[in-house]
């Protein structure tokens, strides 16, 4: 197909050769996604206000229908959504391409949205109140079913036009050698993506066909095998696509590079080996799978997409500290991060999404994988903790770090209401971390997940958590409510840039660009940095501390696991 | 030269790696390894592991040997439900059942004996969650899974439910309760 001229802008913002048409369905996408996220965020609250034993908002029949509905919408919907903005922005604008097959991109938009629409009507029927993972025998209606393989349909080709986006970028020559890293990133993301929605469709059109009679049975553990290899694969995506993001962060903030290409590289590619293995974290609990099957799957065969992950959170941060010593702040352990822009939410948001993963989601996530814990968090309050510890914390928090530095680009305006940008990543970060500390603490004290009523009220065998149980409850969704806070700052600031930022005129004066740290150094000789024979020692001390904590976590739950029961 | 959003130089697979990465990936990975081994070690060392003893089932063939072991154990009744109690003797197999929306029958236990649990549903997915010991099991309709308990502590333990099974109102997933009374 041929392109012309009029077909691209040079953004003075970023700098990038933007193709219109592409950065059209980047601008719907996101849309859509942040859109999704104000509504499946609603219904985050509704289920938190509900969960705090002193308030109770809402009713049995209710809180199941809000908390499918947030599961969902949150989990799928308004992820998947900003995750095909952020592959068609990988695909065109970073390497100044075009986007292969647009009409193929627009039935990818379309079809998403008319599942999540026909699921949206199915849940809010009140007939489908059967949780985001809809294990049978509980029966949804057929259209919740329907609508869900739609919208994997439509995630499937938003994929395969990335691919193919790349297809045209390499016969057009738009880069030079290897694909940045950011769009290899995009491209494990897309690989991990195409695994997950094949198994989607494997084990829900068979549900579907179930649901409207055609199949007379569904094996509930061939279900659960099958599903998570979906339902928690669609959560490694989000992990792929935030990491690509940090480092994108990295490099627009600091004119940062990667420490090595060989081992970011390498850490990704363990990712799209390992990474899947990890849906059998969710049958760890489960009868009828051996041991040797969940060790092996559960730990990514020798735990080599941790490894990876543990490459990642070391190596985003020790790139911003070369580029910040290259630059020449390069006295002290931490003279770099504290000279850091932390009032600009881009790096602030992308920075605590980073610690916050890693200390939240991370370390917890490591702890809870392993066969013989499992038993003591399984289906408690530790499991939403711990994926708001990863999906809110980490990948939420990212993409929305991106965005304000995405709506200048995309869109063409000036971020409105400056000021509440600059608290929002401080505000939601706050009550997210502290929402999925304080959940976890309850699940250790064996308060159940997906309760109406933590209280047991009225049930003749009634049971009763801990008193500090329910406080971490009462605390928690306090602080649910902070995040929910956030969120919505988050949604109003967008909305604003958006629709009354002020305009950026497209032959406008280029933006100052942030110059590589590379070329600074070259310039200013300065060669050798750091300390202690390290370029990033500092970010070599907040890695012990990480590393302590998962050793010193990991032996607690061990000492909490040999008081129970004996079991064999 | 470069960043993370422009391609890297032509040979970027020859550039070495720094000390700081090496030392790191060293650490990291030798943990990995660790937390690997330790994980099948806990199966030979350690006395809480999950049972591989799984048996295919049917609802009916499952209750016939609950009321079996019911008519059987029966030493009482409970105070609260005013429902069997069922104490089978130690070394015996012991079968519980999940259902819409309760765990039963209730059980008594020896302190310090062990048991062969069976757990299984007569409908749809519940969960296995004995409180306050927080020991949580994924429970099926079908399948009947046996594990070998012994417990460590006396008194009233409950079961909650800790997979979503339904319900509305005042019934349901969250009211879902069972009973293990632990004896000296």
């Amino acid at each position: 197909m041929a392109t012309t001229t009029s077909d691209f802008r040079v953004d003075p913002v970023s700098g990038l050769k933007i193709h219109r048409t592409a950065n059209t369905l980047v601008k719907w996408n996101a849309v859509a996604a942040v859109v999704f996220l104000l509504v499946g965020g609603l219904f985050g609250l509704g289920v938190a206000l509900t969960r705090m034993p002193s308030v109770q908002l809402l009713s049995p029949e209710l809180f199941y229908l809000a908390l499918t509905a947030h599961g969902l919408v949150n989990l799928v919907v308004w992820i998947i959504f900003f995750e095909m903005a952020v592959l068609y922005f990988l695909g065109a604008h970073v390497l100044g391409n075009r986007i292969a097959t647009p009409r193929w991109a627009w039935a990818q938009f379309w079809l998403m949205l008319v599942g999540a629409a026909l699921v949206a009507v199915a849940v809010l029927g009140g007939n489908s109140s059967v949780m985001m993972t809809s294990y049978p025998p509980l029966q949804a209606e057929p259209h919740f079913y329907l609508g869900l393989i739609i919208f994997a349909v439509g995630a499937l080709i938003g994929c395969f036009v990335f691919l193919g986006t790349l297809v045209v970028a390499k016969r057009e020559k738009t880069y030079q050698g290897s694909l940045p890293l950011v769009v290899f990133g995009g491209v494990t993301a897309t690989v991990i993506a195409v695994f997950t929605l094949v198994s989607g469709a494997m084990i829900l059109i068979p549900t579907f066909l179930w649901s409207v009679g055609l199949i007379g049975y569904i094996d509930p553990m061939m279900y659960r095998v099958i599903w998570w290899a979906f339902g928690h694969s669609s959560q490694q995506i989000n992990v792929v696509a935030h990491i690509s993001i940090w480092y994108l962060i990295a490099s627009l903030v600091f004119g940062a590079k990667p420490m090595s290409e060989k081992v970011s590289r390498g850490a990704f590619l363990l990712y799209i080996l390992f990474l899947q293995l990890g849906s059998a974290h969710h049958l760890l609990s489960d009868p009828g799978l051996t041991s040797a099957w969940k060790i092996f799957n559960t730990s990514y065969a020798i735990y080599l997409a941790v490894l990876a992950s543990m490459i990642h959170g070391l190596t985003v941060p020790g790139s911003i500290e070369l580029a910040q010593r290259r630059k020449g702040i390069d006295t002290g352990l931490f003279t770099w991060l504290r000279k850091a822009p932390w009032g600009n939410p881009v790096f602030s948001g992308m920075f605590l999404s980073l610690v916050g993963f890693g200390f939240i989601g991370g370390v917890t996530g490591v702890v809870m994988s392993v066969e013989q814990i499992n038993m003591v968090i399984h289906n408690t309050m530790y499991l939403p903790g711990h994926f708001h510890g990863t999906l809110v914390v980490g990948t939420t928090m990212a993409f929305m770090a991106v965005t304000y530095w995405l709506i200048p680009v995309v869109f063409q305006r000036k971020i409105a209401l400056a000021g509440m940008a600059k608290w929002q990543p401080y505000i939601f970060s706050l009550g997210a971390w502290v929402f999925s500390i304080a959940l976890m603490g309850a699940g250790t004290l064996g308060v159940q997940r997906r309760h109406a009523d933590i209280t047991f009220a009225g049930q003749p065998l009634a049971y009763e958590y801990p008193e500090i149980a329910k406080g971490l409850m009462d605390l928690g969704e306090i602080f649910g409510v902070i995040m929910s806070v956030g969120a919505v700052m988050f949604i109003v600031v967008v909305l604003a840039s958006i629709f009354t930022g002020e305009r950026i005129a497209e032959d406008s004066a280029p933006w100052p660009k942030v110059e590589d740290a590379d070329v600074v150094a070259e310039r200013t000789g300065k060669k050798h940095v750091g300390m202690w024979g390290m370029e990033a020692p500092g970010t070599f001390v907040l890695a012990m501390i990480l590393f302590a904590t998962i050793v010193l976590y990991y032996f607690v739950n061990f000492k909490y696991l040999s008081t129970i029961w004996g079991l064999s | 030269m470069g960043t993370a959003y422009t391609p890297p130089v032509a040979d970027w697979w020859r550039e070495p790696i720094e000390r700081t990465e090496i030392w790191w990936i060293v650490l990291a990975f030798a943990w990995c390894i660790f937390m690997f081994v330790w994980m099948i070690g806990w199966h030979f060392v350690g006395p809480q592991n999950m049972s591989n003893e799984t048996y295919r089932t049917t609802v009916d063939v499952y209750a016939a040997k609950v009321d079996a072991m019911t008519e059987k154990y029966t030493i009482r009744t409970d105070e609260a439900t005013g429902e069997p109690v069922v104490a089978p003797p130690p070394g015996s197999d012991v079968y519980l059942a999940a259902m819409q929306w309760q765990y039963r029958p209730i059980l008594e236990l020896k302190k310090g004996e062990k048991y062969r649990l069976h757990i299984s549903s007569y409908d749809v997915g519940h969960g296995f969650s004995l409180q306050p010991e927080n020991i949580n099991f994924q429970v099926y309709p079908g399948y009947e899974q046996v594990t070998t308990v012994t417990p460590n502590k006396t008194g009233i333990f409950a079961i909650a439910c800790g997979e979503y099974c339904g319900g509305a109102g005042g019934i349901g997933h969250h009211s879902m309760l069972g009973r293990i009374y632990v004896k000296e």
